[in-house]
Order: C-alpha cells, then sequence, then structure tokens
C-alpha cells in the first residue's frame, strides 16, 4: 500500500503529511513534485495543507492547473482515493472535484485552534474506522476556511450524505457558538459523490500522536488504511 | 539619469555620518568617496551594520560554552550543539522602526529577515517567537499598530509554514509611536551541514538568487539634495518594503536543497542595505575581495542608480559563492523551484569590494576595512536623574488592600497580564507537528524530529525536546536597568525550568533610546551589564543578537527593553510540563522565598499592582540574586526529573494571587474550551507586614508547583536539602464550580475561577473589538 | 451617485501576488503577459453631488480605504 503526498510551491504541511503516513503507520510514501504528470503508484493521494503559490488571487486558484492536479483528476476519475487537507481541501474545491468553495473566515482573521468534530457519515473510505459517537478533537489552522455552497449543493450533499465532519462544541452540540469561521450547516469536511475524494479543514496530521496533545486524526487515516486493504488496487 | 550629487557636509549629515567619521573615510580612502561609496559607508558604519556605539559593551557579554560551534558575532547567528550530531541555530532580531511606519509589512519582514538568517547557516528553519511592546490600547493608533503588526506576523510566519510557538506583549505609554518588533526564529541542522558566509576560492563565481531588485526601503532623508523629477519623486522616496512568504519559502528550499550538493562555498542573505552589506561582509569574513557588475543584478525597473541597487532592500534575495565549475547544479535547482537568479560577479584576490555598472567602475573600497573598521565609540553615560525619585519612593502613601476581590480582577484584566490567544490564536503555532506545549503556559516546547533538518530522510537520531522563553519586564529595567537586565535573564531561565528544561543559549535584542543621550546609554550600559551576569550565571552564552537604538517618541525614549530569548534543552519527554494545575488534591507548594527581607518595598516596586490599582509606576523593583535564582532552576529541574511535579508556574507580573490564579484557568482543550479547576490557598503562615505585597508582590525567584498529595513531603524535603525555602501553600481544588480561595491572617476570600477566567481571557479581545 | 474605488499597489511597491499570478499565467502557456498587478475595487453608493461626493470618498480613500503608503487609488464616477 503505497501513498503520494502531492508538494506544490508553498505547500507547508507536506512533510507533517508524509511523517505521519511513514513514522506513525509506517506506509511507504513519496512526495510528488507539483510538475509530475502522474500519480506513479500510488494507492492513495494525499493533497497537504500550506499556501500553495502562496494563496495568491485564490486560494487553491494557480495550484489547479499544475500538471501533477491533471493526473490526480485523472486517478480520481478511475476511482483512486484523494484526499484534501486544508489547503488540498481549497484545491480539490477549486478544482472542480469537490462541491462549493471555501471563502474568508468570518472573523476575517486567521485561526489556529482545537475544534470538536463530529462524523455525520461514516459510510465513506475516510471515516469507516471513527466509533459510532465519537468526537474528534482535531486542530485548525486557516484563514479561509468558511466552507460555501448554494442551497441545492447543500441539500444534495445532505441527501446523499456526502458530508463527512461538523464543527460542534465540546458538548457534542451543533450551534452556531462552535462554528469557527462561519461554514454552512458547521461543514468541516466534505466528499464527492462517489465517495472516492475527500477533503476537510482541519488538521488530522496534526493530532495523530499524543505527544502533541491527541491522537483523534489518526483514526482517519486508518479509515482510509482499512479501506485499501479491502478494496483492490486501480487496475 | 540625475547625475550623482557632490559630496557637501549637508549630504554627509544627511547620510547620518557626522563629520569625524567623514573625516576617517577620507583617511581610510585617501581620496573623497563618491556618491555611491558615501552611502554604503552610510548603512556600513550604522548601528545596524556595525554595532559602533554598542561593540564595546557587548564584549562584556559571555559568547563561550562547550557547546558553542558557532560563536556571537562570526556569522549571520551563533550555532550551538545539542548532541548525537544535531545543532541549532538562533537570533532575535528587531524592526521596530518599518512596523512604526507600516505596520503589517514592517512586522512581516522582520519575520521574513529573521527566518533568513537562520537558513543561511544551513538550519531548517522550525519555530518563530516575537516580543513585541505597544502604547496602551485605549488609543486608537495604537490598535491600529498592535493589529497590523500581530497580522503581518502572522501572514508571514503562516504563509512560509514556521509555527510560531510563543512570545511577550506589553503595554505601556512609552511605546505609543514607537512599537517594538523583536522576531526570533530558530533552526535545527547537522554539524556537518554548518554553512559560512565567507567569500572562498579566488575565481569562484558569485550568484544572486530570488525577486528583482527594487527601491524597496530607500532611507528618504539620503535622497532630499537630489533633483526630483516629476515623475520619479515617488521613486525617488523609497518604497515600504513589501514581504513575500511564499518567495521565502521557494528560496529556502532552494538554499538547503543547494547547500546538500556541497557545491557552495559561501551563503549570506540580503538584509539591510542587502547587496552592500552582503557583497562586503562575505569578503571580509573569506580574506579576499569581491567583484559584481550592477547591469546583471535583475532590476524592477530600468532606471535605477548604482546607489538604488546597492542600497536597497528589497526582500527574499540571497548572495551565493558557488565552486567554479558547478555553475550549472545552481541553475539547476533553482529554476527546479522557478526561483530567478543571476551570475553577477565572482571573488577577487585583491580583498576590496569592486562594483561596476555595464563594466563601469562605480565603486572600489577595501571590504574588511569597510565591514571591520567602522569606528567603535564609548559613549558618555550618566546616572538618569529619575532614578533619586525612584528609589526615594515609599509605601507610605500606599494603603494597604483590606479586601483583595476587585485587585485581583483588575490585573487579570490588564492588557499585559491578560491573556494573549487574540495573538496567538492568529499564528499558527502548529505546523511542523513538533509543537508540545502550544502558547499559554511559561514556555514553549517543541520536539526536534527527522524532518526537522535539511534534506531528506536524515532520521537517524534520537528526538530532542527544546523549551523555549523570551522575556523582559521592561518596567523594570527603566526602574533600575541592571538589576531589571537580570531579572529578564532569570525569568527566562525560571520559565524554561518551569517547563522542564536546562538552559543552553540565548539571544539578545537591545531596544533603546538615542545613545547620544548621557541618560539614556547609562541605562543601556547598565542593561548589558546585567545581562551578561545573567546570561553568565545560567550557563546561556549569547550566541547573538540585535541591537536596536532611537527608540524615541515625542514624548521621550522608550522603556530600555533589553529583550531576552533563551532556548532550553528537555531530556525526557515526560519532563515536559505546564503550568496549569492538574488534579483535585494535588499539593500546592512555594518554592523560594515568599518575599525580601530586605525590601522595603516588599516587592510592590515597579509592580503591576502599583500601575493598575494606584496608577503609580515607579519603586525600586524587587532585587536579583542570581545565585538564588539558578538553585531554584536546578532544584525545580532535579524535582521535574524524579518525576514528582505535576505542574510548575513562575510568579511573575501580578505576583501570587495571579500566578494562582493562571493555574487555575489557563489549560485549553479546545476552542472555546478552557479547563477550570479550583484551589485552596493558606498563606497564614507566611509572615508579610502588608497583604497587598504578599498577594501582588513581585518578589523575584518563586515558582508555585503541584505534586501528588503523596510526594508532597518528599518535594518539600528535597527542595529544602538544596538550600531552597519550600512551603505547601494550598491544595487543588474541584473542578465543578471551581473557585480560588485565599486565606491570610487578615481574611478570607473566594473568586469564582470562570468569572477571573472571563476578565482575562477576553481582555484584549474586547479592546480590540 | 455611485462610485467606484479603484485601488492598486503603488508602482514602486512589490506586488508579490502579481508577480504570482504572471508567472502562473506564463506557465499555463498565456503568451505576451507583461506586468500584472493586484489591487481592489470598491463600489459606494453615496448621496451628494459629484463634487460632494469626490471629496468626501479621497479624504477616506486617504486615511482608510487605501493605504497611502503601499497603495495608490483612483476614483470613478457612475451617475
Amino acid at each position: 500500500m503505497k501513498f503520494a503526498v502531492l508538494q506544490f510551491p508553498g505547500s507547508n504541511c507536506d512533510q507533517d503529511c508524509v511523517h505521519v503516513l511513514r513514522s506513525v503507520f509506517g506506509r511507504p510514501t513519496e512526495l510528488l513534485w507539483h510538475k509530475e504528470y502522474s500519480v506513479g503508484d500510488a494507492d492513495a493521494v494525499f493533497i497537504p495543507g500550506g499556501f500553495s503559490y502562496g494563496d495568491y488571487l485564490r486560494t487553491g486558484s494557480i495550484a489547479r492547473f499544475s500538471p501533477v492536479m491533471g493526473a490526480v483528476k485523472e486517478f480520481a476519475d478511475n476511482g483512486g482515493f484523494v484526499f484534501g487537507i486544508c489547503n488540498g481541501f481549497q484545491i480539490l474545491c477549486e478544482a472542480g472535484m469537490l462541491p462549493g468553495a471555501l471563502i474568508r473566515n468570518r472573523s476575517l482573521q486567521f485561526r489556529c485552534e482545537h475544534v470538536y468534530l463530529q462524523t455525520a457519515t461514516h459510510d465513506s473510505p475516510f471515516t469507516g474506522q471513527i466509533p459510532e459517537g465519537k468526537n474528534l478533537r482535531i486542530p485548525i489552522a486557516h484563514g479561509e476556511g468558511n466552507y460555501f455552497c448554494d442551497d441545492e449543493t447543500l441539500q444534495s450533499l445532505e441527501d446523499n450524505g456526502q458530508i463527512l465532519f461538523q464543527y460542534i462544541d465540546a458538548e457534542g452540540d451543533l450551534t452556531d457558538h462552535a462554528n469557527p469561521n462561519g461554514s454552512r450547516a458547521n461543514i468541516a469536511g466534505i466528499c464527492n459523490e462517489k465517495r472516492n475524494v475527500g477533503g476537510m479543514m482541519p488538521h488530522p496530521e496534526r493530532a495523530s500522536e499524543a505527544v502533541l496533545g491527541g491522537d483523534d486524526g489518526r483514526l482517519i487515516f486508518q479509515s482510509l488504511i482499512a479501506t485499501l486493504k479491502t478494496q483492490p488496487p486501480l487496475a | 539619469m540625475p547625475s550623482d550629487p557632490a559630496i557637501t557636509p549637508e549630504l554627509v549629515a544627511e547620510h547620518n555620518l557626522t563629520p569625524e567619521e567623514y573625516e576617517g573615510i577620507l583617511e581610510l580612502l585617501g581620496r573623497e568617496p563618491n556618491y555611491t561609496e558615501l552611502g554604503i559607508f552610510s548603512v556600513m558604519w550604522s548601528e545596524h551594520c556595525s554595532y559602533k556605539n554598542t561593540r564595546a559593551l557587548l564584549k562584556g557579554f559571555p559568547t563561550q560554552s562547550p557547546r558553542v560551534l558557532v560563536a556571537a558575532g562570526e556569522e549571520n547567528a551563533g550555532i550551538l550543539d545539542i548532541g548525537d550530531g544535531l545543532a541549532i541555530s538562533f537570533k532575535i532580531e528587531s524592526h521596530n522602526h518599518p512596523s512604526a511606519v507600516e505596520p503589517f509589512q514592517g512586522a512581516a519582514t522582520g519575520v521574513g529577515g529573521i527566518i533568513r538568517d537562520i537558513f543561511t547557516m544551513g538550519a531548517r528553519p522550525v519555530c518563530a517567537m516575537n516580543s513585541l511592546r505597544f502604547g496602551e490600547l485605549s488609543n486608537p493608533n495604537v490598535r491600529r499598530l498592535f493589529r497590523g503588526v500581530v497580522s503581518g506576523i502572522a501572514h508571514y510566519g503562516n504563509c512560509f509554514g514556521i509555527p510560531t510557538v510563543g512570545g511577550e506583549v506589553y503595554f505601556d505609554k512609552s511605546y505609543e509611536g514607537n512599537p517594538l518588533v523583536n522576531a526570533f526564529a530558530l533552526g535545527v541542522l547537522r554539524h556537518d551541514q554548518i554553512a559560512r558566509g565567507a567569500a572562498k576560492g579566488v575565481g569562484n563565481p558569485v550568484f544572486y538568487v530570488g525577486p528583482a531588485t527594487g527601491r524597496d526601503g530607500l532611507a528618504g532623508a539620503a535622497f532630499a539634495s537630489q533633483d526630483l523629477t516629476e515623475e520619479s519623486a515617488e521613486h525617488q522616496r523609497g518604497a515600504v518594503q513589501v514581504g513575500d512568504p511564499f518567495m521565502e519559502k521557494l528560496c529556502m528550499e532552494a538554499c538547503l536543497e543547494l547547500l546538500a550538493t556541497g557545491a557552495v562555498t559561501g551563503i549570506q542573505d540580503m538584509g539591510a542595505a542587502g547587496l552592500t552589506c552582503s557583497t562586503c561582509e562575505t569578503a571580509a569574513r573569506g580574506g579576499t575581495g569581491i567583484e559584481i557588475d550592477l547591469a546583471k543584478v535583475p532590476q524592477r525597473s530600468s532606471d535605477m542608480t548604482p546607489y538604488e541597487i546597492l542600497l536597497s532592500e528589497s526582500q527574499e534575495r540571497m548572495l551565493i559563492i558557488v565552486e567554479q565549475g558547478r555553475e550549472e547544479e545552481v541553475k539547476r535547482i533553482f529554476d527546479k523551484w522557478d526561483l530567478p537568479w543571476a551570475e553577477i560577479g565572482n571573488v577577487t584576490g585583491t580583498g576590496q569590494m569592486v562594483v561596476k555598472n555595464h563594466g563601469e567602475m562605480v565603486v572600489d573600497l577595501p571590504a574588511s576595512k569597510l565591514a571591520d573598521d567602522a569606528p567603535v565609540y564609548h559613549r558618555e553615560a550618566t546616572e538618569p536623574k529619575y532614578l533619586a525619585a525612584v528609589r526615594a519612593f515609599t509605601l507610605e502613601g500606599i494603603d494597604d488592600l483590606d479586601d483583595p476581590t476587585a485587585a485581583l480582577g483588575k490585573l487579570l484584566k490588564w492588557p499585559t497580564i491578560a491573556s494573549k490567544n487574540w495573538v496567538y490564536r492568529q499564528y499558527d503555532h502548529m505546523v511542523r507537528a513538533n509543537t508540545m506545549v502550544n502558547p499559554g503556559s511559561d514556555a514553549a516546547v517543541i520536539r526536534i524530529k527527522a524532518d526537522s533538518i535539511p534534506g531528506d530522510g536524515n532520521g537517524a537520531f534520537p528526538e530532542k525536546i527544546l523549551a523555549l522563553a523570551v522575556d523582559c519586564n521592561a518596567t523594570h529595567v527603566y526602574l533600575d536597568p541592571f538589576e531589571g537586565a537580570k531579572a529578564a535573564v532569570a525569568e527566562c531561565a525560571r520559565n524554561l525550568a518551569c517547563s522542564g528544561a536546562t538552559p543552553i543559549g540565548s539571544t539578545d535584542n537591545l531596544n533603546f533610546g538615542n545613545p547620544h543621550n548621557p541618560e539614556l546609554f547609562w541605562q543601556l550600559k547598565e542593561s548589558v551589564r546585567g545581562l551578561a551576569e545573567g546570561c553568565a550565571a545560567f550557563d546561556a552564552p549569547v550566541t547573538g543578537g540585535n541591537v536596536s537604538l532611537y527608540n524615541q517618541n515625542p514624548e521621550g525614549a522608550i522603556d530600555p527593553t533589553p529583550t531576552m530569548a533563551m532556548v532550553g534543552l528537555i531530556e525526557d519527554a515526560a519532563h515536559v510540563t505546564t503550568q496549569w494545575f492538574k488534579d483535585e488534591g494535588d499539593a500546592i507548594i512555594l518554592l523560594g522565598e515568599p518575599l525580601d527581607a530586605e525590601d522595603a518595598l516588599h516587592g510592590l516596586g515597579g509592580s503591576a499592582f502599583l500601575q493598575v490599582l494606584h496608577k503609580q509606576k515607579t519603586g525600586t523593583p524587587s532585587r536579583c540574586n542570581l545565585e538564588t535564582e539558578r538553585t531554584l532552576g536546578t532544584t525545580l529541574l532535579g524535582l521535574i526529573q524524579s518525576g514528582l511535579v505535576k505542574g510548575a508556574h513562575d510568579c511573575a507580573e501580578g505576583g501570587l494571587a495571579v500566578a494562582l490564579a493562571e493555574c487555575c484557568f489557563s489549560e485549553l482543550e479546545g476552542r472555546n474550551t478552557p479547563r477550570f479547576i479550583g484551589a485552596e490557598i493558606d498563606l497564614i503562615k507566611l509572615k508579610s507586614e502588608r497583604l497587598d505585597a504578599l498577594l501582588f508582590g513581585e518578589t523575584l525567584g518563586r515558582i508555585v508547583i503541584t505534586t501528588s498529595e503523596l510526594d508532597s513531603v518528599k518535594a518539600i524535603e528535597r527542595t529544602k536539602l538544596m538550600g531552597v525555602p519550600a512551603r505547601r501553600i494550598g491544595t487543588v481544588g474541584e473542578v465543578k464550580g471551581a473557585a480560588l480561595k485565599i486565606k491570610s491572617t487578615t481574611g478570607e476570600w473566594s473568586w469564582e475561577v470562570a468569572r477571573l477566567h472571563d476578565l482575562w481571557w477576553n481582555s484584549i479581545d474586547n479592546a480590540m473589538a | 451617485m455611485k462610485a467606484k474605488v479603484i485601488i492598486t499597489p503603488k508602482r514602486a511597491v512589490l506586488d508579490p501576488q502579481g508577480k504570482t499570478v504572471q508567472s502562473a499565467l506564463e506557465h499555463m502557456g498565456c503568451a505576451g503577459v507583461g506586468d500584472v498587478r493586484i489591487g481592489k475595487y470598491i463600489e459606494i453608493e453615496m448621496d451628494g453631488d459629484r463634487e460632494t461626493v469626490e471629496a468626501k470618498l479621497s479624504e477616506y480613500a486617504d486615511k482608510f480605504l487605501a493605504n497611502p503608503n503601499i497603495e495608490d487609488y483612483r476614483l470613478v464616477f457612475e451617475d
């Protein structure tokens, strides 16, 4: 089982993602340069956090046109698993591989803090191993994590069970107060209709070791690893 | 292009050079400098580059220890051994004046500059901190500066991808109009990865890397005498430096990749007066000469003069000297990262810094003399007159408190003491997945793992843990520069000890007023003496630092602010300790003397209490006994390493009561989710003439620790054995309906922890709303 | 009346965002791209005659809407 972690100019959580996959889970993981035209023999692709191309113009707007994103799109179209974290989520939305967009936090400020998440669906490659009723504590670190989509899209996300994670408070209540950025329906992460592409604003790779103050993020990596074990690799 | 102006005494003065200094230049050159050369002297002989006013004083700093691999002054930043072939490089640097003009970009480029200093040494920058000073938040202009500076730091650090793990912010009227922005960065490398800023090897090519040079940061005064054409007016005034963290990230990755090839013989970032400083300093260090042609330097506009190109402060640029014949490797790597580069010259054996423009000679100066022979001044120092009044202050007119209930709330709400979450929640403090203790405890703690050093897959070493603190109570320094500076060092060391770390090195940022004013120079001199004694006492040599003078506003000078940053090593992850109370029933123990018997003000001199409750910023502060502090630190470390300590927090601004309150509420579980825990404190056995001094006095050398009930006797006995006073002062209380209860000989009081937290947590947020 | 405030980085000030977009356009094969500058565009509805509105907006553009240290602005009016 092999992983690829994309590396754009300005990615800065790429090493963190590689660290968790390699050192915490012991999985062979390679960095994939943005100028590559193929994802190689990877079984799943992570698009890490950071500020690809400085996040200039719009977050993710330049990265989506890189050669490697063409390869990632093709990989996903063929059923390959792709997961975007933070800037990776923004890029996937900008590339149209996930619906909606991520706009400026309603506080207008960058926010770095631990938030609480509920898992809205366990029926996805990214959430299957998260125990029912288990709320996750994972940090966010973004200035543009305010998930926006139109009513119709929101309806279809709900109808199809595409919402992966929602912000809640420590007591487990989904309230506006618990929403750190103004996201619609407190959305913190979603997947596509085919359920092979997912993205989330919080950083599970920063919450995968007890020494960093929490390891709830491991469950997300574990879910994908478990999925890959049961699903045959792509032809 | 306007022709160069003639050198007149006025022009010399506009370049901040004295007539004597100009005489020195004539003597050194044996001829008159041209306009461009005059500009070069003005920057190279500025305080920033030459330390001409402070060099003599700085000699007093301890700079050596068995850990020192690169000492202060040798390179852009010092380097310390941390064992197993690993080393760290760190430094603090100010960007005060640019931040006063344009807070966002000023602070952002300050962060950029210090990060470059670190990766120039061959290290991968892994964390940042900052020390900030502003006027009072009731002033709308102060709020504008504060907001701008914090978002500038956040913008640069977050985008670059360096965690800003800690810092400090003080608010005091003396900084109105002259904020202080001191940025710190730390990087990690292997011993064999140390890079040098020396131009070695005659004939080796010199590369310029990074974005094109514009008229960024050019000093306005130098241009006043030039004929301004209508269209060039804006250009001539120079432009605010704009930082590009994205470019810096690429530049760093490319430089680290290039350094790994071994093709680089010298590397230096272009900071102040970028091209000038970097060329002449690398030549001076290499004992060589250097020759460049400005026509080859990438330029943002076509009509720039040699003067402008050489003195520009455009950001994110590097000068790299490469082994002859290996140019292709440089080009390949920089092209991979889409970075502009240009080969602009080569190393020579002449000892001269030669600059040509389209082949025409524009500068021909002796490099080492320019870099090293700046004048050194021994300025006059006179004890300031205000100190007589400070020393004469007594508590006679200050009625003791009957009831401290309101006072504690007021202190917690005071912005200098209040939670800085409004600041640090805007900084990404977790990127790189190394931060073990987030902002909000005594010191930041990070781990060093395989991906913390340059290169890929260099993982064969045991994980290291570092603690970092930055401190300076400038009010205390103002009221007693020598003792206050010592106290700044001692507080850093105490904060490290509370986190479980042993200090290994330090870096200082001297922020002072005009050195030509003998009273202000006296503050500087006494502060440096205090820092030097402090650093020596803790075996924490100064590995580098920065001096910022002329910090004045129309009302006068800022409070003398010798900011101290200290780095320590933690032996084992199990020793990492945080400040907050942990479990109900734990014993609360005070280490150190509750009051200094010889202090007539009982620790109230210069205290937050006097400032907030009595509107008085005076009185001689508590003295700093370095021997006591040192023993206190090693004793606490011993307790921590034996596994006895569950939490440790030092007493600083606001004294014992504020420290205890912080222990009750400073743990943050998540967003909007503080964890509260109560405490029952009994101070009846502590002898104190005054309740205000007992609760809010700022006697130094005190730390509150908690242990399990079972370990408490052992901890107290072991502490006393080391000659450090230790007293059980209470017990950690309940989580439910948490309350802080304090009993003294004169009464008994109780505070709802949630209420205290609200005052402390939201104070700055409310002021900024 | 409607006023448009067009804010751009000063010519002498580095515009990292513009530079990055310029190079992205070139990488995508968009030929002939020159200097790219990225600014802000603000629409303001305001009562009063042209002269008053212009005076008022200039004042507020100077002290609030634009940062005179790094930005220029220009006002465009629509009746």
